[in-house]
């Protein structure tokens, strides 16, 4: 008889390891299946070229909370995060607009485009900034049920009401325009210029398939605002040696917490009996036998493809075959021969060391959504690029640069026939052709370019669709709505089936808050059962 | 000797609101720009002896209640029609849509039949479960008062009394776009774009874009206060509209007309009365305005009146409308592939699927009209001969999306937008050009300079989250009082909205009286 574990998470990717991590910390035996040859999930640093390490799924690291940093040591366990300073957005016919951590350089710099602007990024960052520091603490909290009345629940709710009363009149009127209305709309309250307006919106789409002009799309920007670097609300960084430094900070601090790993163990089957899980089987047919399954796959693939329909209620596999999940984002990883030139940028800007843009105006960006829709990829996508070698030189051999290239939207499904390589390509092609135009040596620097449309990130992440947060970042799916109404605080249906992956609250992101909440939901109700 | 109030604008809201008040005892005068009454809820003769409603033909918000209140039966209020059918178009035939016409949706669609029932039920619940909301002044966000928290428990105890499982439902669907909602429900095109349709009718939107869900509960919040279904009053809107004018006179309202406010009168700090163009200035206890907000505030109070984060909110109202109006003059009735006399005297909805209505919403993004454009037609003359010569006919048709900005501008566009519609019309209807005397296309331009509605939007201002309830038009002025003493909203900008409803004046009405006692 295999031995039986307190708990096994299915899925390595951050939110699984985190939450392995802190029920390993509080002295179960946990062990992590992982369906892949390698830990990570989504957060992996790979080698698909000779000699070159690609951060091939995300890409930056803002959101992984704190707290969650410092509980697991994971410095400790290897992980560096590197800040970076800033970034540009390019005009097409020239001219650029850079932009900086530091918030008098960016003043300066949007000045430039604009002096009314500048004024406007006072009033524009402090409210950003504010409605950050109201949303922050929900991000580690366990979502209230508002129909249920249990005292928990309860206070729950009159604990965020009272937070949200209290704030004011005009600041719960901010917070009530910010998490309904569009980018597009909202930034035009504070913007007059077109660039401006283009760069701040960029990162309201990361990810969704809402265009700037959806309403709702205003929170998605916040979101990308809700991270720290070094203390530095809002601030980007890269993790030294890839994406996949995270992870196996992550990993090691689980294993000196004694738990396990098991690789190349893909879960076929999530056992239940009698109303409540026994374990899991694995495709190897091997069956782990656990009173608890943390499930770290989104929701459609937990419920949907690991466990049976007729251990759940109906109702309940509706509404996971209603949750929004699509795939929106597509991604280019390409080994350079050399660093490219950017002429529109001044000789040694540091702009080209952090996130570059290459859409100028919303309305450009808007238009990419609507071909999405039509299901197509944007013929002028948005792209969020960056050259993490230059910061962190052992991704490459020396002289050599890694680009990661984020690309929105390309669809999970095109309209004219599935997709096949020459589609890949020529959609790779789309990508390529809008960065040459701001980069003339760029394309014959190319090395080597890994083009991964949504199909490819659900193929080898397991991602539904290629959706980068699990589920759409919509009020419909957001806070006690997350992954599904009345299973939002990382309870399923069955006994002892967790989830903890992005499809719960707080949502996607490199943040780890989900897989730390899961946990102590496992924990509390371990400890009410004994 | 002044006035207790005087009501700026002798629209539906402003006529409600002046009778309310009259009826309450107090000296009240309307004074009106134009020289006709009932300002978008007008009937227009837009041709020799063709007269159509100017702006929205169907009533089928106003709260019963309010026209008992104000005993419009005994003023010549009538409905010419009341309870119409909705009938979709489609290349293929048309489709009635409504719970009893499990046939025609069986015909397209079994399991559509089957699942329309409930999916109505389940809106009309969560609909009529925001309805108490429209009868009452919002509570202000962030108060202390009692009365206030009261309000928002007792909105709290509404949704809760669904159960649980409607409860869930409702806080969930409540964020979301109606294009998804439709999809996890239904399979026919044609029901989808049609259901649709009135989730986005009158609105910035596509149904792709959040917050359609709730554009869609509240028309049928509205609709669930009224009797008749989708109605047309009896001489056009304008019937009604006379009726509020009878009314509010018979309680002693004055009304003038022809006269328009060239600002509102500050003294001491407080809104005493008004200025008109003549220049006769005209002093009251207190002002309410049925204009816009953005009229109110910027053009007819001054800005100097007011502190600078109120402005800037003002100033970021979304006003801007996005529907026209095709109003055509026919020597005869349009015959309609199809479509049985019953249906021609009800609405018909041209949005064959949701994807259609989507497409149609992308040209507004850009400043540009629907190449495509959904319509919502009526033949009011059908159910009312008395609109039009005899033997003669009127068609009215809502065009979305024509958005205020156009790029091209509105002297270009307008004909050729009109073109299309009755080309698409035509589509359905052979021969209906050749019936035409004439025709007008009422963009949201045309709304603005005929009724004096900045922007053009129907409802004053955008419905959306950002902008309903407690923060509509905008927080400080959401109670219909304003930051200036003395001066009131009670229009379509403000709770709960425009459409031929009513509401925000009565709403306004009762908060001055209570203010006043």
């Amino acid at each position: 008889m295999a031995k039986a574990y307190d708990a096994i998470v299915i899925g390595a990717g951050h939110n699984g390891l985190v939450t392995a991590c802190y029920l390993a910390r509080a002295g179960l035996s946990v062990l992590v299946v992982e369906r892949n040859p390698y830990v990570g999930g989504a957060a992996v640093s790979r080698s698909l070229y000779p000699n070159f390490t690609y951060s091939n799924c995300s890409y930056v690291c803002s959101l992984l909370r704190p707290e969650i940093m410092r509980t697991l040591e994971l410095p400790k366990h290897g992980l560096q995060i590197i800040p970076y300073e800033g970034g540009v957005t390019f005009m097409r016919g020239g001219g650029h607009l850079a932009s900086y951590d530091n918030h008098d350089a960016l003043r300066r710099e949007i000045s430039r485009h604009s002096k009314r602007d500048a004024e406007a990024y006072d009033r524009f960052s402090r409210d950003v900034m504010r409605q950050c520091k109201f949303i922050k603490p929900l991000l580690m909290r366990e979502p209230p049920d508002p129909t249920s009345f249990k005292p928990r629940d309860i206070m729950e709710l009159v604990y965020l009401g009272q937070r949200f009363w209290q704030l004011g009149e005009e600041r719960m009127y901010d917070t009530i325009r910010f998490w309904t209305m569009s980018a597009a709309d909202f930034l035009e309250e504070y913007f007059e210029s077109e660039i401006v307006k283009a760069h701040f919106a960029g990162s309201s789409i990361i990810g969704t398939a809402l265009g700037p002009r959806s309403p709702g799309t205003a929170y998605v920007l916040l979101h990308h605002y809700m991270g720290d670097v070094d203390g530095t609300v809002g601030a980007w960084g890269f993790a030294r040696g890839g994406m996949g430094s995270i992870t196996k900070a992550l990993a090691s601090s689980l294993q000196a917490s004694g738990g396990e790993i098991r690789v190349d163990a893909g879960v076929h089957r999530i056992l239940v009996r009698n109303g409540r899980t026994v374990g899991v089987a694995l495709a190897s047919g091997e069956v782990i036998r656990t009173g608890a399954v943390i499930s770290n796959m989104d929701v459609k693939r937990t419920f949907l493809e690991t466990m049976d329909e007729q251990d759940l209620p109906g109702d309940f596999v509706r509404a996971v075959r209603n949750f929004k999940i699509r795939g929106s984002s597509g991604k280019l990883n390409i080994a350079l021969d050399g660093l490219p030139s950017f002429p529109s940028l001044p000789d040694g800007a540091p702009s080209i060391r952090g996130d570059m843009h290459i859409t100028d105006t919303v309305e450009m960006m808007e238009r990419a959504y609507d071909d999405w829709k039509d299901g197509f990829w944007s013929r002028t996508p948005y792209v969020d690029m960056l050259i993490p070698s230059q910061i962190d030189p052992t991704m490459v051999p020396e002289g050599k640069h890694y680009m990661s290239v984020f690309v929105q939207y390309c669809p999970y499904r095109l309209a004219n026939g599935d997709w096949d390589e020459d589609k890949k390509k020529a959609f790779g092609n789309t990508v390529i052709d809008a960065i040459a135009e701001h980069s003339p040596d760029f394309k014959k620097l190319i090395l080597h370019a890994e083009i991964r449309t949504p199909h490819d990130i659900e193929r080898e992440v397991g991602l539904t669709e290629g959706n980068i947060f699990q589920g759409e970042l919509t009020m419909d799916q957001l806070l006690f709505n997350r992954p599904v109404p009345g299973f939002a605080q990382y309870r399923g249906p069955v006994r002892g089936v967790y989830m903890c992956g992005s499809s719960t609250h707080p949502g996607g992101g490199v943040m780890g808050a989900p897989g730390a909440n899961a946990a102590r939901a496992v924990l509390r109700d371990l400890k009410k059962a004994a | 000797m002044g006035y207790d109030t005087i009501v700026v604008g002798a629209g539906h809201n402003g006529l409600v609101c002046a009778a309310v008040l009259a009826k309450a005892g107090q000296k009240v005068l309307v004074v009106e720009a134009s020289d006709r009454l009932g300002g978008a809820a007008g009937t227009r003769e837009f041709a020799p002896g063709f007269k159509v409603s100017g702006c929205a033909h169907l009533l089928h918000l106003m709260p019963q209640t309010l026209i008992d209140e104000l005993g419009l039966s005994a003023k010549g209020f009538a409905l010419a029609r009341s309870a119409m059918p909705t009938t979709a178009l489609s290349e293929d035939g048309p489709l009635a849509i409504g719970r009893d016409s499990h046939a025609s949706l069986a015909h397209r669609s079994a399991p559509d039949a089957e699942a329309f029932p409930a999916f109505a039920d389940a809106l009309d619940r969560f609909g009529r479960t925001l309805f108490p909301i429209f009868g009452a002044p919002p509570p202000r966000l962030g108060t202390t008062e009692w009365e206030d928290r009261l309000a928002m428990l007792r909105l709290g105890w509404n949704v809760r009394r669904l159960g649980r499982k409607d409860m869930r439902e409702f806080l969930r669907i409540v964020g979301m776009n109606v294009y998804d909602l439709l999809e996890d429900n239904f399979e026919s095109p044609l029901l989808k774009g049609a259901l649709g349709f009135d989730a986005v009718l009158g609105t910035n939107f596509g149904p792709r874009s959040p917050g359609t869900v709730l554009t869609l509960l509240y028309r049928l919040a509205a609709q669930s206060g009224a009797s008749g279904g989708l109605a047309q009053p009896k001489g056009g809107m304008g019937g009604l509209s006379e009726a509020l004018a009878a009314a509010a006179r018979a309680a002693g309202a004055e009304i003038r007309t022809g006269a328009p406010v060239a600002r509102i009168l500050m003294e001491n700090d407080r809104a005493q009365g008004v200025v008109l163009e003549s220049g006769e200035r005209i002093v009251a206890k207190a002002v309410a305005s049925s204009a816009d907000p953005r009229t109110t505030f910027l053009k007819l109070l001054g800005t100097e009146h007011l502190d600078t984060g109120f402005v800037r909110k003002v100033f970021h109202l979304r006003s801007r409308g996005l529907a026209a109006k095709l109003h055509l003059a026919l020597d005869a009735l349009p015959e309609f592939t199809g479509l049985d006399a019953a249906s021609l005297g009800g609405r018909l909805i041209l949005a064959p699927s949701l994807d259609y209505l989507e497409r149609a919403y992308n040209h507004s993004k850009y400043k540009e009209f629907s190449e495509a454009p959904a319509l919502e037609i009526t033949v009011p003359t059908v159910n009312d001969p008395t609109l039009a010569p005899d033997g003669k006919h009127v068609l009215s048709a809502i065009v979305q999306y024509a958005p205020y900005e156009l790029a091209q501008g509105w002297d270009a566009g307008r004909q050729r937008l009109a073109d299309i519609a009755i080309g698409l019309i035509e589509l359905h209807a052979p021969g209906l050009r050749e019936r035409i005397v004439a025709s007008e296309l009422l963009t949201p331009l045309d709304i603005e300079r005929e009724y004096g509605i900045a922007g053009g939007h129907w409802h004053h201002g955008e419905l959306a989250f950002d902008q309903f309830y407690m923060v509509r038009p905008v927080p400080g002025a959401a109670q219909y009082r304003t930051p200036v003493d003395g001066l009131y909203l009670c229009g379509a900008g403000s709770h709960p909205g425009g459409g031929v409803m009513g509401a925000a004046g009565r709403n306004a009405a009762r908060q001055m009286l209570k203010q006043a006692a």
